[in-house]
């Protein structure tokens, strides 16, 4: 079984959502034009509708996230859903409970979505795999493998800005090695048919057989930005120091930092993107951070249209299959 | 009991002695009396009919994790017993990282105690090469070796001081005691889970890279020339790795290598959907890797093929793929998976029951692997073309984790003996 045919049923309608990778195109613009049509919901006074009235989702978090955790519940809330929200970072698996029997027990509770953020790769398919046929699964993160509902409001929201991918120029730049962000977006940007990708980082944060997944690895950042439309800056943990992949944040920051001169060897109206949260000083300057090229703020706002979109459309499979 | 046993018909292959032709078989008091015609006044008990069969030594698995002492709810010596006579195979070698580990005398007679009683099988317990595995203090390989070791090694934990290495190679040489190292740089592999490549890295799973091996060769190569130690390297994932044994082969190093069977098969793109049983430790690695190591036992540098079984409760296996334990459950598919390599055109048939048989004797320095008149009468028949699918009726191993469950293969034992008595039949149970 690959992961597509996982995710979607037999009539192509999303099931899951576990990775980018392997979705057709069709659908990833179905997701954003979904999103797009919602986006005037969380613009009105009374900013909810109906589409969810009934359902429970559950956010299990065995990873702990503000963010993603939050606006994957403002989304599921918009949509009428009742939601919870489960930190198992402190919980069940800590005290020694198998991650099979933590989703067994929340299943008895009949619920109909899980939204799903796990250290371990590979841990939603998992999930997927064996949950009861009406669950969906939506991926929120996991390891260093997918955070498929982060690339895809990054990629609507460079759709609202610059429209047709084909021409387009993106610089990814930073810890590739670690970033399940980067690996989602790598996949949305490719399916969507954009001109060039390019990752841009020290050797020891890309990983091996990167330039497999349709990009160019730029070891220099000058070169990197050379004439980019979008540039997306990814987080660097702090820990990254201690585990010999850099010297120190001073000599990160002088390199791949990304500062306004920087900045000017991408293209006049580039944007800059940063799925957040940014350490400011480390891999971007505030100036920039907060500069008018910056669409960070965008991103979040984007995320709870797109995180509203995608469990919609997998809670529509469901409805299908049920009068069917 | 052993019996009197004639075995008609069969096509009798044994690569020692470089047999391949029809004969009669006659088996009395544990060994092997006469090879096409009987010894003088042979009556026999049991008449057991070989036509359209294959007749050869016993196989010899170089490593095998039967679970027990310490891990009985995975399996026990006695239930993997079944599946190594099912699979035709008659002696294992069971590495050292059991719980108790096999660093004094006590566990290697435990386990031949229970090997006894089990009596499907013949166990080699391997000693550890340091206490504990620790890596610190060297074990008592001497004693080891009198309770009947013949190798020792460290399995799967790291020595990391070279200084300690060094002593262990040049201690085991004293006692003319086999080094067998799974050739690992725990640094290098760096808790990953998967071969690092373009698949690991699109997956986002922690790899581990061709060095953690070619580095850990290395190491041990140079110490080899400087202590003079017999090292044989297990299961072998690479084809970088390989060269440098091929090499050393060349230059008259006392080294050996084998391969586990399914590295012949499997590579990674087998764990593009995160099936936890394809989770394996070496990783499976690229097809180039699979074609280079098929060539190495084609060619002789790889003398051995190894089942590198690995049993395990299901639990082990229900999880995210980089938290569920490495290992497939192989005793049965050791010998269908190669005659797919013959199939294949990679090996003769001769070849690869030598890899089975005569090729690991060798390498331990056993009697047996072979059908002479006089030797211990460990053999087993197989059925070269019978197709069977590994289900709940056919599979013995208490380990269900193989990617082969369900799957149709070709190649069957039909009858096991050990020291002349059946301890497999085919439909008997």
């Amino acid at each position: 079984m690959t992961s597509g045919d996982l995710q979607l049923d037999d009539r192509g309608q999303l099931r899951h959502f576990l990775t980018v990778e392997g979705l057709p195109r069709t659908l990833l613009e179905s997701i954003m034009d979904t999103a797009e049509s919602l986006t005037s919901v969380t613009e009105q006074t009374v900013k909810k509708v109906p589409l969810l009235r009934g359902k429970t989702i559950v956010n299990l978090f065995f990873e702990t996230s503000t963010r993603t955790r939050t606006t994957f519940e403002l989304a599921a809330k918009r949509l009428s859903a009742d939601v919870l929200n489960v930190n198992i970072a402190t919980s069940a698996t800590t005290k020694g409970e198998s991650l099979l029997d933590t989703i067994r027990n929340i299943e008895a509770m009949h619920v109909d979505m899980f939204v799903v953020r796990h250290a371990q790769s590979g841990a939603p398919h998992f999930i997927a795999r064996h949950v009861a046929p009406h669950i969906s699964v939506i991926n929120a993160g996991d390891g260093r493998h997918a955070h498929p509902t982060q690339a895809m409001l990054d990629v609507f929201t460079i759709r609202g800005h610059k429209g047709d991918f084909s021409q387009l120029k993106v610089a990814i730049v930073g810890d590739i090695l670690h970033s399940r962000v980067a690996r989602s977006e790598i996949h949305a940007l490719r399916t969507l048919g954009t001109r060039e990708i390019r990752v841009v980082g020290p050797r020891t944060l890309l990983p091996a057989g990167i330039e497999s997944l349709g990009v160019k690895p730029f070891y220099d950042l000058d070169s990197g930005l050379d004439g980019v439309d979008v540039i997306i800056m990814l987080r660097l943990q702090r820990e990254r120091m201690s585990g010999a992949f850099i010297p120190s944040e001073h000599e990160y920051y002088t390199r791949f930092g990304l500062t306004e001169a920087r900045l000017a060897r991408a293209k006049p109206d580039a944007i800059v993107m940063h799925p957040g949260p940014i350490n400011r000083g480390v891999e971007i300057d505030s100036k920039v951070a907060d500069g008018h090229r910056s669409v960070i703020l965008q991103q979040v706002t984007h995320g709870i249209a797109i995180r509203m979109a995608v469990m919609s459309m997998a809670m529509r499979h469901d409805a299908g299959e049920k009068t069917a | 009991m052993s019996q009197r046993i004639r075995i008609h018909g069969g096509r009798v292959i044994d690569p020692a002695n470089q047999v391949d032709t029809r004969q009669d078989v006659y088996l009395a008091d544990g060994r092997i009396v006469g090879l096409g015609h009987p010894p003088e006044g042979f009556a026999a008990e049991l008449e057991i009919a070989a036509e359209g069969q294959l007749v050869c030594p016993g196989f010899i698995d170089l490593s095998a994790r039967l679970r027990e002492p310490g891990d009985e709810h995975k399996a026990t010596i006695a239930s993997e017993s079944r599946a190594a006579a099912a699979g035709g195979i008659t002696t294992v070698c069971m590495p050292p990282d059991t719980c108790p580990i096999i660093d004094t005398p006590a566990v290697v007679q435990l386990i031949q105690d229970k090997a006894a009683l089990a009596g499907q099988l013949r166990i080699q317990p391997i000693g550890a090469l340091t206490r504990g595995l620790k890596g610190q203090d060297l074990s008592e390989m001497s004693a080891l070796k009198e309770v009947g070791c013949r190798a020792v090694s460290n399995a799967t934990a790291p020595v990391a001081n070279t200084l300690v290495l060094r002593r262990a190679l040049e201690y085991a040489a004293s006692h003319d005691l086999l080094v067998i190292v799974r050739p690992e740089d725990r640094d290098l592999a760096d808790q990953g889970c998967a071969h690092e490549g373009p698949i690991a890295t699109r997956m986002g799973l922690r790899g581990i890279p061709y060095a953690a091996e070619t580095v850990a060769v290395a190491q041990v190569l140079a110490l080899i020339e400087h202590t003079g130690a017999r090292v044989h390297f297990a299961q072998l994932s690479s084809a970088r790795a390989l060269r440098s044994i091929a090499r050393a082969r060349e230059k008259g190093l006392p080294v050996t290598a084998d391969v586990a069977i399914h590295q012949l098969h499997l590579t990674d793109e087998a764990i593009k959907d995160f099936d936890a049983n394809t989770h394996l430790r070496p990783p499976l690695r690229e097809a180039s890797d699979r074609d280079a190591l098929r060539d190495g036992l084609r060619d002789g540098v790889i003398t051995a093929l190894c089942s590198d079984h690995q049993p395990h409760e299901p639990d082990a296996k229900l999880d995210a793929f980089p938290a569920t334990e490495p290992g497939i459950a192989t005793l049965q598919t050791l010998l269908p998976l190669t005659l797919a390599l013959v199939e294949a055109g990679t090996l003769t048939l001769n070849q690869a029951l030598a890899a089975l048989t005569s090729g690991p004797a060798a390498i331990l320095g056993l009697q047996s692997g072979l059908l002479s008149v006089g030797n211990v009468a460990d053999l087993c028949i197989f059925h070269p073309e019978q197709p069977w699918t590994l289900n709940g009726d056919t599979w013995l191993s208490e380990g269900r984790n193989t990617p082969y469950w369900g799957q149709t293969m070709k190649g069957r034992v039909t009858q096991t003996f050990l020291g002349g008595v059946r301890v497999f039949e085919l439909n008997a149970r």
